[in-house]
């Protein structure tokens, strides 16, 4: 299961996150590690980005990015 | 002299701390090379001692400028501290850029923001047990009440004489430490050559950073074993390098605060903020409270406040220019002095001076969006509109402030996250038809198309925005190729914004602006007056149609043919139109020599036909902006060549897209 294809008001604990370079560097420096929990909060009125919940802050990143974002647990909050 | 970085995270409260630290004497310039701005200030009441602000970034990684710049500068330049602002209620993500900047080894002082927040909300952070875990001293503020901020100064000013590095940094576990420590020893003195603190010199490598690679000049065979070293690590994480140093600073992290931080709920301002948001990025009213919010500000700004001041400025300007103009006439002054104080630098400086009521009026609001954290809602609800062209919903906001005036919108990018976009939508922007463009679109339409002039109108700003589009996707895929920054950004909680921040904000923008009106622009307008009010035995002319800028305008006017008009009047309203839009207007009807609107309409005919007089619309629309847009972008991409460069381009798509509209538009119409 990937971070983009769960709903809004859903959660999940990361696993692994895939891409490269610039991108994946920047979802873990932002804290988007394995073992955290993420939920996602809203997705954007034209259907993209999304908003995430994690380490009691709020991010944003497009879906492309979230389907990068394996989770191995997903759950509703 | 002693330095103090001030590093964070953005939305950490930097500048606002940086507002409070700083008195009046601030430096506002930009990093060598790159059009990322640098402030630098005098600690209030240390004269010796000058704060360094550092751009907003979340780590040091080697992608983006702002966090290469951030680092050369903390290795080249070593500053003497690096103040750390960390927002408390968003601990443990701040403390990873901490993390990262302890390996530094420069003396360090934590300022744990908002902390008036996180008490109030009965949550505690235990800030003696966060310094000891860290090794650094700790000074919990609220910056925008200004809440220890003496303390602070204190502590600061104690760090520096004592100038004691952060003696911990064994907060990596396990196998990366291993690793680090492997290599650590193994490029020991090549770190300390180059400059590096050889801790994190090793980290970088661990982590596989390019530029420490080629800074350390690492040999192969150090390739080899660091390599080597690394794949070690790797396999026994199950994990690759960069996640493997990522996961190891979070986790040290979530160690801290589970001894460090009591958390039981989220704070006032956090829930506050999702009740906010809930309204404001709504999946149908989001968007309509947006565009109401953008109408209101461009209402209150062209209509309200700003044409009324932008009036009472202008009749002081005029009262200024009469009470001169009578004591020159009094003094019996030479002619051509006369018309270079009236005609050139106050008719000119002054008719570009007239728009600062706007700009600081604009710049008001924009600051409060900003401030308030909105502006960070606007790039979550327009991302996708913009996405297609290689741009980020953060780039929305200044291009729709160009339909006002390119000068604030060119201004506004300076709030662009990255590099790229900044300079991209720089580029775009006056593609967006502005607000001094208007009469010149009058008179053409109630000349040649009185019929159709809304139609005319409308087609005009969508022509701006479909070339802005097409240009945005030939950019991308040319000299903005290469991996764009990606769209991860943080959504900070909605704070008021204070007082002092907005003011200053105003001011700076003012004070630019002001700056550019005698500068750039005060040249410009002595040029062109020059050109215009005299011929090539430098005398002066009475009637402009003799002058060095007519003939230029005929030397030019046959360029024009492919556009469907060859008339020296027109080109040359074509290039007085470069002070400010409006004078295409005044210089085609003084040359015509005309002075009703009637007969305005009559002359032209004689110039354009209706086809051709489209295709000179278009050109207005598109080429390059006035000279106040041209000093603002030279100013925020830093270099006078990239905005020359830019303005050549902006020229030359207006060429090739009129000679387009006219070459297809005869086709049909038979010429």
């Amino acid at each position: 299961m990937t971070l983009d294809s769960i709903k809004p008001g859903q959660g999940g604990v990361i696993s692994s996150i895939g891409g490269q370079g610039l991108l994946r560097r920047r979802l873990l420096d932002m804290g988007l590690t394995p073992n955290t929990r993420v939920r996602v909060r809203k997705v954007a009125p034209m259907g993209d980005p999304i908003e995430l919940s994690l380490r009691s802050y709020v991010l944003t990143i497009r879906k492309d990015e979230a389907a990068k974002i394996e989770l191995k647990e997903v759950f509703d909050i | 002299m002693s330095v103090i970085a001030l590093a964070g995270n953005q939305n950490s409260g930097k500048t606002t701390l940086y507002n409070k630290l700083t008195g009046s004497n601030q430096h506002v310039g930009n990093f060598p090379g790159v059009t990322i701005e640098k402030k630098e200030g005098q600690l209030k009441k240390y004269k010796d001692i000058s704060i360094v602000d550092l751009p907003g970034i979340y780590s040091l990684s080697p992608y983006t400028m702002e966090e290469v710049v951030t680092r050369d500068f903390l290795l080249k330049d070593k500053p003497d501290l690096i103040l750390n602002i960390v927002d408390a209620t968003n601990i443990e993500r701040n403390l990873y850029l901490t993390l990262q900047l302890m390996e530094l080894s420069i003396p360090m002082v934590i300022a744990l923001n908002m902390m008036d927040e996180v008490t109030a909300s009965g949550n505690s952070i235990d800030v003696q047990r966060l310094s000891s875990h860290l090794g650094i001293p700790v000074v919990p503020i609220s910056a925008s009440k200004g809440e220890g901020i003496p303390e602070l100064i204190d502590v600061v000013i104690r760090s520096i004489k004592e100038n004691s590095s952060p003696k911990k940094h064994d907060f990596c576990i396990g196998e990366v430490h291993k690793a680090i420590h492997s290599i650590s020893h193994l490029i020991y003195d090549q770190a300390e050559a180059a400059g590096y603190p050889p801790r994190f010199a090793a980290t970088k490598l661990v982590e596989g950073d390019g530029p420490t690679f080629k800074s350390l000049k690492i040999t192969e065979n150090q390739m080899h074993i660091i390599e080597h070293v690394v794949k070690d690590m790797e396999e026994a994480l199950k994990t690759d390098r960069e996640a493997a140093l990522a996961d190891m600073r979070y986790c040290y992290i979530e160690k801290i605060c589970s001894e460090a931080v009591v958390k039981k709920q989220e704070t006032k301002e956090q829930q506050r903020s999702e009740k906010i948001d809930e309204v404001l990025t709504h999946k149908y009213f989001g968007i309509p409270i947006f565009l109401g919010i953008m109408f209101f500000i461009f209402w209150m700004t062209f209509n309200v406040i700003g044409a009324p001041l932008q009036e009472v400025l202008e009749e002081g300007i005029a009262l200024f220019t009469e009470a001169t103009s009578n004591a020159m006439i009094a003094f019996d002054v030479s002619d051509w002095i006369y018309s270079l104080v009236i005609d050139g630098i106050y008719a000119g400086v002054g008719s570009v001076l007239s728009f600062l009521p706007l700009i600081v009026i604009l710049f008001f609001f924009l600051s409060l969006l900003e401030d308030s954290g909105y502006m960070a809602r606007v790039a979550f609800l327009m991302d996708k509109l913009l996405r297609k062209i290689g741009l980020s919903g953060r780039s929305f906001v200044p291009m729709l402030i160009g339909f006002g005036c390119s000068v604030p919108a060119i201004m506004a990018t300076r709030t662009l996250a990255s590099e790229r976009d900044r300079k991209m939508t720089i580029i775009l922007t006056p593609f967006m038809s502005c607000s001094a463009k208007l009469p010149i679109y009058g008179m053409i339409t109630v000349a040649f198309f009185p019929d159709n002039a809304a139609t005319v109108m409308i087609g005009l700003y969508i022509l701006g925005i479909a070339v802005a589009v097409l240009s945005g996707l030939l950019l991308k895929n040319t000299i903005f190729k290469g991996e764009p920054v990606p769209f991860v950004m943080e959504l900070p909680a909605y704070r008021i914004p204070t007082r002092r921040s907005v003011l200053i904000h105003m001011w700076e923008k003012a004070k630019d602006f002001i700056q550019r009106a005698f500068t750039v622009i005060f040249l410009g307008t002595i040029i062109i007056w020059f050109l215009q009010s005299f011929n090539w035995s430098f005398d002066m002319v009475e009637d402009s149609s003799n002058s060095i800028l007519a003939f230029l305008g005929s030397l030019v006017s046959p360029i024009f043919i492919p556009l469907g008009f060859n008339d020296w009047r027109a080109s040359t309203a074509l290039i007085t139109g470069l002070t400010a839009k409006e004078a295409v207007v005044s210089t085609l009807s003084v040359l015509t020599g005309v002075v009703t609107d009637v007969e305005l309409s009559e002359v032209l005919f004689t110039v354009f036909t209706p086809l051709s007089a489209f295709a000179f619309l278009t050109f207005t629309l598109l080429y390059m902006p006035c000279i106040a847009a041209f000093a603002a972008t030279k100013r925020e991409l830093n270099s006078m060549k990239y905005a020359i460069l830019t303005a050549l381009f902006q020229t030359a798509t207006a060429y090739v897209v009129g000679a387009i509209v006219y070459q297809i538009g005869s086709l049909f119409l038979g010429g």
